[in-house]
């Protein structure tokens, strides 16, 4: 290969992205290294810790990124439709022969210690397809066919992955309503999405004494705003009735055609029965670690509560607290920013595309990776449920970034061929 | 490019709102709340405490009073606890479920995660059986501290108790004191608890989430190691209290014995006494309760609390003021035809002396002598005979000796006694009233009332002709041997050490002359200078009582004794008194006398006890109106017009 054969490949890439992607695994890594070292064993490089490993994660996956730049980039568009029906393959695979990790059967085994999680590579599948749907049939979302169609491409993954059962990742899937929504999807779709996810999850943990009032308050406050215009006045009694009728439908079906385990997972999921140690532990400890950071942090491997264990799942889903304990408010600060700089640009990015694919594709990148920081932190500081998904780049696991690394690049592929037709 | 472009910013302004969120519910946790910081602390830092040993109290003679003894707390972490065998657990320290269940509510409310007290106390035996089997008992650990032992039972109201601190407590300590802590609650543990108590030990231990240690915090910068509590050597000789608490055996009544050139009290009895080894341990609430019930009142210190008249033991005090003011000299003789009468006023002598001087005054005890010399101080010219005036000015002479104020001993809730101003007369009387008025005082009755401590202090400061000392119980603290300023100072009582010869002679005559008052407390080889009084009660028997000191020249030791409800002072209060300043004297009481000993500490006179009231549980809450109620019962008559005393 020349020189001038790779610069015809990296050319048009946007290597700020690139930066931002570097600067997080960066991030993910010393974060990852802090909240497991500890003082006996002092090497940075031990590849059997999972700083260790995490650091070949790393590694491969940049190789991996690359690799995908080195590809054509119509081979996304003309195979994704095989890429999706793979993921969709493993997915029924991993729920025979899976390996149960955490009461989650998500794992498929590589041997060698290393496993394999596919719906992690099940978002990019998804991506790719309903990118590749948009831009063949430019459907605006109009007709009740269409949104079917879209949803069905997103629903078969949601589904099997609900089955595992890990509906943290399963909810992951919702985030393509925003390409849907981009592409001419009604912004009451997204709305009614949103109230069905905040009544189900206010289902569990909020009295029905208490939530039916406030539902009659909210309507009845529309209802009276509006009474001078009918059509608007109905349909918001109608939609109080249905969200009402909802709560009952949801609790009935959740008490009558769960079963138990199914339902003990639900709870575990809302944060109800989180461990042992009693309701909330994993928040408390993780808002404890995080409030404990201050303004500007206890310094680098000075964090007691994430050197002393108290804050479980410590690299993985709640790598944030190390960040939060250890950088502060700044370090929190710097991380966010740098997460909401990539997504504004992935955005710009997106917008700047010549073909539709590449744009969907886009948007569909940008909101999977908002979903999970928003849920991820969220859950940090206590302000969403516990839902077990991963911090992009930044928590620990090779699924995880692996697939992430190629969500991105993937996109950072097309938009360098963003001239080209695809 | 189509319209659907604009709803870029729609997601981007999503993007945006949702991060400020985020970031917004960072800054209130990490930089606007410091909750979270502190719960940081208390999840990894455990204090581990040692307790220091607190100061031992040792007699004059460096003997034991109090010492400490080994106990073992039960401690518990809560969230450490799992299941177990609760009733073995139960079996072993001795407690019901139900006081268990009540223990770990109360452990778990005072913290999960952090050590508290279970089952304080445990002895020895205990732990020795629960050590074997605490493995068994996951969370729990013993901890070990020490409590107060008394070898010789004695001295319970000099040296008070300690308790576990009130919430009070630690709220007064602005922090100091922590749950579990002991403090002085009374006596000599109240009055130097911060230099009995000593220092807390302290190490930062630094704990992971399954609780295991990891190591000092700060390598142990913060970290202190207990200093245990000063010393204390106490004036107290326990041969004399021993044998004073011994004689007052099953008699209600008080020992005040003071070393006269140091203001050393030698022995401090007040009886009923208990034993202070009741107030320490697992029982300690219920034998207080018991104690505070008993009818007797086992819980005052009648030494610095009792009130009492002093009657006829008032008298040196009439002939040495005469003199110094010079309105007699040791040769004035008055004339007693067995009464003093003055208007409608009569007090009554119990012998007709005829012509009496001082020495025979004081020896024979003649209340005439006594009224004489007070009349005549009370109408000097010198106050252009305004007796009200005069008055006064003998009131403040009287409170130079340490009268109708307190002492300042180092010991709690010592009580002022009683001597009034000329002004609460001119109220009481409309302002006309004269010596004629209040001529009981000069016998020692009257509106006039002094605790023993007062009593042997005056007998002090006689001994020393002319000053005392502070009366105190701790000779010095710590291992510097540290004594307090105030009680190496002389305090002067007015009048000059030349008049002080005949009045010691009249003390002399009165225990040593067969004319005496006081034969029974006289003690071979020694000579005891002192005086009976023989205080009325109202409700009972008098109040037998003996003041003095011996031996006369170089005195060692000055004593007031009295002994409630035992008639004349003469054979219970003064035979007492012989005896503890002979064993001080001679450490060791002759063969001959010892049968006297012997039946004095078996004579038992206890005032016949009142009728049962419901009032009991008011009773028992405030000392202060204990005290009253108890100077109401012993205290002596009202000033009457016709005052019937015997002198004695
Ligand atoms: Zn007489």
């Amino acid at each position: 290969m020349t020189n001038q054969q790779s610069n015809r490949f990296f050319f048009n890439v946007d290597w700020i992205t690139i930066l931002i992607y570097i600067a997080l695994c960066a991030v993910g890594y010393v974060n990852i290294y802090a909240s497991v070292h500890n003082t006996t064993d002092t090497s940075v490089f031990n590849f059997g810790s999972n700083y260790g490993k995490q650091l070949i994660y790393v590694i491969a996956g940049l190789v991996l990124g690359f690799s995908i730049l080195l590809l054509d980039a119509k081979f996304f568009s003309v195979f994704s439709p095989i890429v999706y029906g793979v993921t969709v393959l493993l997915l029924i695979i991993v729920l025979v022969v899976g390996r149960n990790v955490g009461g989650n059967q998500a794992w498929i085994s590589l041997g060698g210690g290393f496993r394999l999680q596919p719906s992690e590579f099940a978002k990019f599948g998804t991506a790719l397809l309903l990118a590749r749907y948009i831009s063949s049939f430019s459907p605006k979302f109009r007709d009740l066919k269409s949104i079917a169609f879209a949803g069905l491409i997103m629903g078969i993954p949601l589904v099997l992955i609900m089955l595992q059962p890990d509906a943290g990742s399963a909810l992951v899937f919702l985030a393509f309503m925003f390409p849907m929504y981009r592409e001419g999807l009604s912004g009451y779709f997204l709305l009614i999405f949103l109230g069905m996810i905040v009544l189900f999850v206010a289902d569990f943990l909020v009295p029905l004494k208490v939530l039916i009032p406030t539902i009659l308050l909210i309507g009845g406050f529309f209802v009276y705003q509006n009474k001078r215009k009918q059509k608007v006045m109905f349909s918001a009694i109608l939609v109080t009735i249905i969200a009402i009728a909802y709560l009952f439908v949801v609790k009935l079906a959740y008490e009558k055609v769960l079963k138990p385990h199914q339902r003990t997972r639900i709870e575990l999921i809302l944060g109800l029965k989180i461990d042992p140690k009693g309701v909330g532990y994993n928040v408390i400890q993780s808002k404890i670690a995080i409030g404990s950071g201050q303004l500007t942090g206890r310094g680098f491997l000075q964090g007691t509560q994430t050197k002393y264990g108290y804050v479980p799942a410590q690299s993985t889903d709640f790598i944030f607290s190390t960040i939060g304990e250890e950088w502060g408010f700044v370090g929190c600060f710097v991380v966010i920013g740098l997460f909401l700089f990539l997504l504004l640009r992935l955005i710009n990015l997106a917008e700047r595309q010549r073909s539709t694919f590449s744009r969907v594709y886009g948007y569909c990148v940008a909101s999977i990776l908002f979903f999970h920081v928003f849920i991820n932190i969220g859950m940090a500081i206590g302000i969403v449920p516990v839902i077990g998904i991963p911090l992009p780049f930044i928590s620990y696991g090779g699924s995880s970034l692996w697939s992430f690394t190629i969500l991105l690049f993937i996109f950072l592929k097309l938009d360098s061929n963003r001239m080209g037709f695809i | 490019m189509d319209n659907l472009f604009n709803r870029k910013y729609i997601v981007q302004g999503l993007f945006i709102v949702v991060s400020l969120i985020l970031l917004g519910t960072l800054f209130y946790i990490q930089v606007f709340s410091d909750k979270y910081f502190l719960s940081a602390e208390s999840n990894v830092l455990r204090k581990l405490y040692t307790f220091p040993a607190r100061g031992v109290i040792l007699d004059r003679n460096e003997k034991i009073l109090v010492q400490n003894e080994p106990v073992y707390d039960l401690m518990v972490i809560p969230n450490d606890v799992k299941e177990f065998d609760t009733l073995a657990l139960c079996g072993i320290i001795g407690i019901d479920t139900i006081k268990f269940k009540k223990n770990f509510k109360k452990a778990l409310n005072q913290s999960r995660y952090q050590p508290s007290i279970f089952e304080k106390q445990l002895s020895v035996s205990i732990y020795q059986s629960l050590s074997e089997k605490l493995y068994r008992f996951p969370g729990f650990f013993v901890q070990s501290r020490t409590i107060r032992q008394y070898p010789d039972s004695i001295a319970g109201h000099f040296l008070g108790y300690i308790k576990e601190v009130s919430p009070t407590d630690i709220e007064r300590s602005e922090g100091y004191y922590r749950p579990g802590d002991y403090i002085g609650k009374t006596g000599v543990e109240k009055a130097y608890e911060t230099a009995l108590r000593g220092e807390r030990g302290v190490v930062n231990m630094l704990y992971d989430a399954h609780n295991v240690p990891k190591g000092s915090y700060a390598e142990g910068k913060f970290d202190t190691s207990a200093v245990s509590g000063e010393q204390l050597i106490s004036s107290l000789d326990v041969r004399i209290q021993k044998l004073g608490e011994e004689l007052l055996k099953n008699k209600v009544g008080s020992i005040v014995a003071i070393e006269p050139a140091t203001g050393e009290i030698l022995a401090f009895v007040s009886s009923p006494g208990y034993d202070p080894n009741l107030m320490v341990g697992r029982q300690q609430g219920n034998n207080y309760m018991d104690l505070l019930k008993n009818p007797n009142r086992v819980l005052n210190i009648r030494p610095i609390q009792g009130y009492y008249s002093p009657g006829s033991s008032f008298k040196p005090l009439d002939a040495l003021i005469g003199l110094q003011e010079g309105v007699i000299d040791e040769n004035t003789t008055f004339n007693c035809p067995g009464y003093f009468r003055v208007g409608n006023h009569t007090t009554k002598c119990e012998h007709v002396d005829g012509n009496i001087a001082l020495r025979r005054g004081l020896a024979r005890s003649c209340n005439t002598y006594a009224c004489y010399v007070f009349q005549k101080l009370l109408t000097q010219k010198k106050f252009n005979r305004n007796q009200q005036v005069a008055y006064d000015y003998w009131q403040k002479k009287v409170k130079l000796w340490g009268l109708g104020d307190t002492l300042g001993i180092d010991l709690p809730g010592e009580r002022k006694g009683r001597l009034y101003d000329a002004s609460y007369y001119s109220k009481k009387y409309s302002k006309y009233w004269g010596y004629s008025t209040v001529i009981s005082l000069a016998i020692g009755q009257g509106e006039m009332d002094a605790t023993p401590l007062q009593m042997a202090n005056i007998m002090a400061a006689i001994a020393n002709k002319g000053y005392y000392i502070k009366p105190h119980l701790v000779k010095s603290i710590g291992k510097d041997h540290v004594i307090r300023k105030e009680y190496l100072k002389k305090n002067y009582v007015g009048v000059d050490a030349a008049h002080f010869g005949p009045v010691i002679d009249g003390m002399q005559e009165a225990v040593n002359s067969p004319w005496g008052t006081a034969l029974a407390s006289r003690i071979d080889g020694i000579i005891m200078c002192g005086k009976t009084g023989t205080v009325q009660n109202p409700r009972g028997k008098n109040h037998s009582v003996f003041i003095g000191f011996a031996p006369r020249d170089n005195p060692k030791i000055a004593i007031a004794v009295i002994v409630e409800n035992a008639g004349y002072g003469g054979t219970y209060a003064a035979p007492i008194a012989s005896y503890i300043t002979e064993k001080y004297l001679k450490d060791s009481i002759p063969p001959n006398r010892r049968g006297g000993v012997e039946w004095m500490k078996k004579q038992v006179i206890l005032p016949a006890l009142p009728k049962p009231k419901v009032k009991t549980k008011a009773a028992l809450i405030d000392s202060a109106k204990k005290a009253d109620s108890l100077k109401k019962s012993i205290n002596a008559v009202e000033p009457k017009k016709v005052i019937d005393k015997k002198n004695d």
